[in-house]
């Protein structure tokens, strides 16, 4: 019997099997953000065990809330660039240098095919585009991965979800992952590895996949996970090339890590692409989605362009594409937050800021700011807006708030109409 | 070992959301203690009042299917943790959040919906409570004069998770 991606990576770093069906790996990479990490360093200093494991192998980011706005998540980030320091992590990314942490963290070529990968963030599940194993966990597995380098897991089934075919105009990875998440629900993968195939991915940029495996957890997912092939190594290959004679030997290398073609899935979801259409959510859940021709005159109070799954830069150049010559719609606020600042640098190189200020966005630093409801664009209560980010929660960006998840594209189009629209009619 | 059990917080919803049990304009503080005030504020049920009796006098919580789901913040763990609440008894979790409580030394108890059935019909009995043996994973339920004794799976690592008092004293001593 074949072995899947998942099964392939446990097996790899499988440090310890304490009761049958837990299984406790060992970690490559533990990322940490100025939110979820605080408390595990202020508990590791009350134990008297402030060290790492490994200071090579941890990455940490300030985030969600920067610039700090108040003296709580000053306090937060200060706590997280002192241990920083002290503990010696050189891949520590302060104001100025700080972005996202999963468009940011992949972009520094933090995360390779076949790694383990824990962050006290949900949407870790993002990584698993290279062909890792990535979940999000709680602050006291972070604080263990950080002072072992171990984590526990039920070692998860996968489901097979093959993607054939080309997608249309005006369709994009949100709208596979929005329409999947509708047709599974928000528990449709719960304890699930989701493993991503078929042409459509196959054809896909990074940026897509990681925008795929983003919302893995959306479905309850623990992790997304890619193929790696010669995109990922193209992807990687500033940081891979003195690990290997050439990108056809790290292709070699990597493709240890894919599924077996007799690997067995739990389930298998077969999606034509050619048949999907752009989408959006209603309500407050996830998995509550509909083609955007049917919403009828869905108004919205602002635009949200950003985060972890939809800030990167063809994202970027998605939506200004449909905006250029634009201007938002009466009434609209649009707010643009370039994942990174190496995004930000290469959307103003590309005139693509010009074309969001032209439009009348605001466009901010790189923060996750808004999407959790955190700051640079909270909404008020009864407020609706269009997001390109991944939960539509009650409350998520603002109490009593309420949000549309879409791509890029039908948020631009949604920017100009002031109601939710149709991305293909600008495309 | 935490203690469990005491009057129950009837949740008869799916799919809460670990933002509506801690939005996360909360995660700005730096204490466990300090998220007290805030437990489940944004939740959206109908009649369910945060700040009532029966959310302070709580110390088990009974809901239905995909319990936690959404964001990875143990701060939803620890917000029912600093408000006395130790267990969540429920269809079934999403799985950081199922993690995080027994992380926590805190318990998330599977029950299959037709007993969860069984445990909402006292949901209007002023004196519903629950007492809970982890040792032989079984729970009791009473109120309106009426008591019945039911039985759980729990995995052997969660159960050694929460006689350890956690993964960090867990883990610690093991790797």
């Amino acid at each position: 019997m074949g072995k899947t991606t998942a099964e392939k990576i446990f097996a790899a770093h499988l440090v310890d099997e304490p009761f049958s069906g837990t299984k406790v790996l060992r970690l490559d990479v533990v990322l940490c953000h100025e939110i979820t990490t605080p408390i595990a360093i202020d508990d590791l200093i009350v134990r008297g065990k402030d060290r790492v494991f490994d200071a090579t192998r941890i990455k940490a980011v300030i985030d969600h809330v920067t610039p700090s706005k108040d003296s709580k998540t000053a306090t937060q980030a200060k706590i997280l660039r002192d241990w920083a320091r002290r503990q010696g992590i050189k891949d520590f990314f302060d104001v100025g240098a700080n972005g996202v942490c999963h468009a940011l963290f992949p972009e520094k070529g933090f995360i390779r095919p076949g790694n383990t990968v824990i962050m006290g963030d949900s949407h870790t599940c993002t990584h698993g585009a290279f062909g890792a194993f990535a979940a999000g966990v709680g602050t006291t597995d972070l604080e263990v991965g950080i002072l072992k380098g171990v984590c526990a897991f039920r070692e998860p089934k996968s489901i097979r979800v093959n993607v054939n075919g080309q997608l249309p105009k005006g369709v994009y990875a949100k709208d596979v992952i929005l329409t999947l998440i509708g047709q599974i629900g928000v528990n449709g993968a719960t304890d699930r590895v989701i493993e991503f195939r078929g042409s459509t991915i196959d054809a896909m940029t990074m940026e897509s996949r990681m925008t795929l495996c983003n919302m893995a957890i959306e479905a309850g997912g623990t992790s997304g996970i890619c193929m790696p092939d010669m995109t990922t190594v193209d992807y990687l290959w500033p940081f891979i090339q003195d690990e290997f004679a050439s990108k056809e030997a790290a292709l070699a290398g990597y493709q240890q890590w894919c599924s077996d073609p007799d690997a067995s899935y739990e389930q298998t979801i077969e999606i034509d692409a050619s048949g999907l259409v752009p989408v959006a959510t209603f309500n407050f859940k996830p998995d509550q989605v509909k083609p955007v021709t049917e919403f009828s005159d869905s108004r919205i109070d602002q635009v949200y362009l950003g985060s972890c799954t939809n800030g990167r830069l063809e994202d970027l150049r998605i939506a200004a594409q449909i905006l250029k010559g634009n201007k938002l719609a009466e009434n609209v606020r649009g707010i643009l937050s370039p994942a990174t600042p190496k995004i930000f640098r290469e959307a103003m190189k590309e005139g693509l800021i010009d074309i969001f200020l032209d439009a009348g966005f605001c466009v901010t630093n790189s923060t996750c700011g808004a999407c959790l409801g955190m700051s640079n664009g909270v909404l008020a209560d009864g407020e609706v807006c269009a997001s390109t980010t991944n939960r539509n929660f009650n409350g998520r960006m603002g109490k009593g708030g309420m949000v549309h998840l879409m791509s890029p594209a039908t948020a631009a189009a949604t920017a100009i109409e002031g109601k939710i629209a149709d991305p293909r009619n600008y495309l | 070992m935490k203690t469990f059990g005491g009057p129950v917080l009837f949740l008869d919803r799916a799919d809460i959301n670990t933002d509506e049990i801690i939005p996360a304009k909360y995660l700005t503080e730096i204490t466990k203690q300090d998220l007290k005030p805030y437990i489940l504020e944004d939740l959206k049920l109908e009649g369910f009042d945060p700040k009532g009796p029966k959310t302070r006098n709580a110390r088990v919580v009974l809901s239905r299917a995909n319990f936690g789901c959404g964001s990875s913040r143990e701060h939803a763990p620890w917000v029912f943790e600093v408000n006395d609440i130790t267990a969540v008894v429920a269809e079934s979790f999403a799985r950081i959040f199922r993690q995080n409580m027994f992380n926590c030394g805190m318990a998330a108890i599977e029950l299959p919906k037709a007993d969860l059935d069984l445990i909402f019909s006292h949901a209007n009995d002023a004196d519903a409570s629950m007492s809970i043996d982890i040792e032989a994973q079984t729970l009791t339920v009473s109120g309106g004069g009426k008591q019945k004794t039911f039985s759980f799976e729990l995995s052997p690592f969660d159960k050694a998770l929460v006689m350890a008092g956690g993964w960090v004293d867990y883990a610690d001593t093991k790797y």
